[in-house]
């Protein structure tokens, strides 16, 4: 799959979000860095924490308004901030792809679940109509769906919230990006269906050699799920452990999360609480 | 400006109720009980409050046993709910008694001068929608910029202006000055020799006729009434429009579509306008219902042989009949579109389709 | 400190920018003024509500001060020497018209018509929706279900026809126009009391007063209607402009004010004769509709931005 150029696939150096209102400018994400190979890497955090728009403006995806500058933000060494808006938009889609939280708002609801999976690969593939059918009706079984013909013609409001992740996941997916930005992908599930949305993005990761990046507030389940975490708190990383050492965690907000954790036979009263110092966001 | 209340109407009576049956048989309750209420309306303006309308038909001079006869044949001498249901009877059948003026059953006289109002409405709908909506685009894509700005002015003035002063003085411009446009009418009398009409749609008639010298002189006829009918719709149109697309372009939706690397052309005008075409078909309905209204004045201003006209005509000569006959019509075709677009809306929303 | 300042109250200077923006006021009058002071530099923000509201406050002069303002009779004029003279003559800045009377003396008079008829329509009909809604909400069950029904049809109507129909039958005249006008506009402001009432009809507040045993009267007419007023202000104020133009669609149509009043319609139609060679008879007159109507539409929405944000620029 890679087309033999090494390196880190993506490299983040001091990204900040910038977004002015009417009492001044916001810092959204303040000086965020990390670089990605072909790993899976967490983003912990809680809202407002600027994890969302740190994977927004990986894809470009932050408002027009908002102020985006970094000292590097590359995708396998080319510059995403300085390209082309075609370019870039070229990338998305195609080597880029982004998972967002709910179906219910992420699907167009007014477009058959099929089209709207064969638009992404029309957009960035010259290919057949009947082509691009079949395409997207094997995307769909890769993603578990069993009845594919049938569900490529239903709109989104005729399924399930499961079945319209995994629907996401195949739009996403169809045209083999490297990298995969998954925000909060089963936030909105149900607890049982959760589990299967992750077991579908788990297994088309590895299977794919995709790098990840995994959005979410749920440390436990980013541990379990990534090779790497990085802990973020008002706008910036304020630790990074491999999953294996999170119960090395330094920094007090980290350990702060970990402690919320309920373990099975230990006393959990009082429910702890978690601390905020101001001086963390300095 | 009754338009977006009615809309917050129709949705109100849209949210509630989910299986199909259950809206059909809704839909038929209103539809009932509101044309007998437009009925019941009209009955009280022409029965109830003129103080004696046998006096208002033959004069306040008539001998007194001409009088008593009049009020007879109209039944004024029975009680009012006898009186209200013979006349709910006459307009079920639709008999609205005769004009004064043209001396024919108000019927006929609606059923052959309707077409022309038809056609003009249509027309200005017709230009209205599709300058509208490309503007109420713009407006919300370059939400706040200048573009906006003067969207929202063109659309401000569109409320505020009256519309037979905009009229005329275009017809002083554009006929008078400039000559672009032919004089107040509907067709040249030239024509109206050569040309039988059909169907009353003059603009079809002609078009299928294949004579394309009458088309030239008709569009030379209906292009201003149509232009100045259709800029009122666009200041509604326009409007809607930018809100349904803001609201549209802050989806998820809009966001996924730009993470599969496609278009800002196509996400704003396939996907996000495909979404609000949704309500936007209901506006669009309404401001067609709110032109036959419009009508009235923009047919005296341009002699255009209507029913706004026909109205006006009959109102100069206190004919009362042919004002309530028109006002009803008026009012079927009104109260219809607005039932017809609640049904339009759920077979354009998947989501309420079955 | 400048918290501690604030929360002392009295170390504000009285009236002071601060003692406006105080999030602790010390008197129910300070927080009234406090509040009318935020919706104020929010509605100050938006330049095209101040040229409405100037607009506005203009007609109110013109219309107070017409007799002082006018330069002529507005309705005798000068047959002799001053028929249909064009805009610039001296003396006669936006012309005369066929009866030889100054333009600019009729359209000041006729400003006290039009805000005649906005202010007269409104009072007539916002009470009637206020009621009709507040009533229709609060009591709910089938009241409400025929009250609404009833406002439906009316609003299923088109206003314009069913005015032209109504005064057709009660006889031209402005007092007659503006009864017909009042009729069809009423059911809007029951929808919008009727959606306001519901939304706190079941609040915690509500259920106090009824435990302190106050009639459902008391309750509609001192708790209800109140907290509907500032959505009904700006529906009424949205509406003028709708309101002047009916009026003047009768008075052009020969229904509204009768001659020789100086009703902008009216004085349209009357221009309507002369419209290729001294347009200015029926520009005028159209013009200053144009501009009123416009103030109001601008005022209204400034007004709907500042009192409700969350509405800003939809």
């Amino acid at each position: 799959m890679s087309n033999g150029s090494f390196g880190p696939l993506l490299t983040v150096d001091d990204l900040r979000v910038t977004f002015p209102t009417r009492t001044g400018e916001v810092q959204a994400v303040r000086g965020v860095s990390f670089t990605l190979g072909k790993e899976r890497l967490g983003i912990v955090g809680e809202s407002g924490s600027g994890k969302s728009q740190t994977g927004r403006a990986i894809m470009g995806l932050t408002p027009g308004h908002a102020k985006i500058t970094a000292k590097t933000l590359a995708f396998r060494g080319r510059d995403l901030l300085g390209m082309p808006a075609r370019e870039r938009r070229d990338l998305r889609g195609k080597q880029v792809a982004m998972i967002l939280q709910d179906p219910k708002y992420s699907l167009n609801p007014v477009m058959p679940i099929g089209r709207q999976i064969v638009e992404t690969l029309k957009t960035h593939e010259k290919i057949s109509s009947s082509e691009a059918k079949k395409r997207a009706l094997a995307m769909l079984e890769a993603v578990q769906i069993r009845d594919p013909e049938r569900v490529f013609s239903l709109y989104p409001h005729e399924v399930s919230g499961g079945m319209g992740q995994r629907v996401m996941i195949a739009m996403m997916l169809i045209c083999g990006p490297e990298l995969l930005i998954a925000d909060e992908p089963t936030s909105a599930l149900d607890v049982t269906v959760q589990l299967e949305v992750l077991d579908i993005l788990d297994k088309l990761v590895s299977e794919r050699g995709m790098g990840l990046i995994f959005i979410s507030h749920d440390l436990r389940l980013v541990s379990s799920f990534c090779d790497r975490v990085l802990v973020m708190y008002a706008g910036r990383v304020v630790e990074e452990l491999a999953s294996a050492d999170l119960s090395k965690a330094q920094h007090p907000y980290t350990r702060g999360l970990l402690n919320c954790l309920p373990t099975i036979g230990s006393d959990r009263h009082p429910l702890p609480v978690l601390d905020r110092k101001p001086e963390w966001a300095l | 400006m009754t338009l977006p209340d009615t809309i917050v109407a129709t949705r109100r009576r849209r949210r509630r109720g989910s299986s199909f049956a259950k809206a059909v048989l809704r839909f038929i309750v209103t539809a009932a009980t509101t044309f007998l209420g437009l009925l019941a309306v009209t009955f009280f303006i022409g029965r109830v409050v003129p103080i004696d309308p046998a006096l208002a038909i033959v004069g306040d001079r008539a001998p007194a046993h001409v009088v008593e006869r009049v009020r007879e044949q109209l039944g004024l001498n029975l009680p009012l709910y006898q009186q209200f249901w013979i006349y709910l009877k006459q307009a079920v059948t639709g008999d609205f008694g005769t004009s004064v003026l043209t001396t024919n059953p108000v019927m006929a006289d609606i059923a052959r001068v309707f077409p022309a109002t038809i056609e003009l409405a249509t027309v200005g709908t017709i230009i209205g929608a599709l300058i509208g909506v490309p503007l109420g685009v713009l407006a919300a894509v370059k939400r706040g910029s200048i573009a906006d700005q003067i969207v929202r002015i063109i659309g401000l003035i569109g409320y505020s202006v009256p519309i037979f002063w905009l009229g005329l003085l275009s017809l002083l411009l554009f006929y008078a000055r400039l000559n672009w446009v032919a004089y107040p009418g509907r067709i040249d009398i030239v024509y109206e020799y050569t040309f039988t009409p059909v169907t009353g749609f003059f603009l079809l008639d002609a078009i299928w006729q294949g004579q394309w010298e009458v088309v030239w002189d008709l569009f030379r006829h209906i292009i201003l009434p149509g232009a100045l009918l259709g800029y009122f719709s666009l200041a509604y149109i326009s409007r809607m429009t930018r809100s349904f697309m803001l609201n549209e372009l802050s989806q998820e939706y809009v966001v996924a579509a730009r993470a599969k690397g496609l278009s800002e052309t196509r996400i704003i005008w396939f996907h996000a306008l495909r979404n609000a075409a949704v309500p936007l078909v209901t506006v669009i309905a309404l401001s067609y219902a709110g032109l036959l209204e419009g009508s009235v004045l923009t047919e005296t201003i341009f002699s255009w042989p209507g029913l706004g006209l026909y109205i006006t005509n009959s109102l100069q000569n206190a004919d009362m009949n042919a004002v309530l006959g028109g006002t009803i019509a008026i009012g079927v075709v009104f109260v219809s579109i607005n039932l017809l677009s609640d049904l339009l809306y759920r077979t354009l929303d998947p989501r309420t389709r079955r | 400190m400048s918290h501690q300042s604030t929360s002392m109250g009295e170390t504000l200077k009285p009236y002071s920018r601060a003692w406006l923006l105080s999030d602790r006021p010390t008197s129910r009058n300070q927080a009234r003024l406090g509040r009318a002071y935020i919706i104020w530099r929010r509605f100050a923000e938006n330049r095209l509500a101040l040229i409405g509201l100037g607009i506005i406050l203009a007609l109110l002069v013109v219309a107070a001060l017409a007799d002082v303002l006018a330069p002529h009779n507005p309705v005798q004029g000068d047959l002799m020497n001053a028929r249909l003279l064009p805009p610039g003559t001296p003396s006669y800045l936006l012309g005369t018209d066929d009866q030889g009377r100054d333009i600019l003396s009729r359209l000041i008079h006729g400003s006290r018509l039009t805000l005649f008829v906005v202010v007269l329509v409104a009072v007539i009909a916002a009470p009637i929706g206020l009621i009709v809604g507040t009533v229709s909400g609060y009591a709910g069950g089938w009241v409400d279900a025929v009250l609404m029904r009833i406002t439906d049809i009316f609003l299923a109507f088109p206003k314009l026809v069913l005015a032209l129909a109504l005064v057709a039958a009660l006889g031209p005249g402005i007092e007659n126009a503006i009864l017909a006008i009042a009729v069809t506009s009423w059911p809007p402001y029951a929808r919008i009391a009727r959606a306001e009432t519901l939304t706190f009809r079941n609040s915690e507040f509500i259920s106090a007063v009824k435990l302190m045993g106050a009639s459902p009267f008391r309750i509609v007419l001192r708790h209800v209607m109140p907290l509907c007023m500032s959505s009904l202000i700006v529906r009424v104020t949205l509406d003028m402009a709708g309101i002047i133009l009916t009026a003047a669609g009768l008075g052009f149509l020969g229904l509204g004010a009768q001659p020789p009043l100086p009703e902008w319609g009216a004085m349209i139609a009357s221009g309507r004769r002369f419209i290729l060679d001294q347009w200015w008879v029926a520009a005028m007159p159209g013009f200053a509709i144009l501009v009123v109507s416009l103030g109001f539409n601008l005022l209204g929405d400034g007004l709907r931005d500042a009192l409700d944000p969350k509405e800003a620029g939809q």
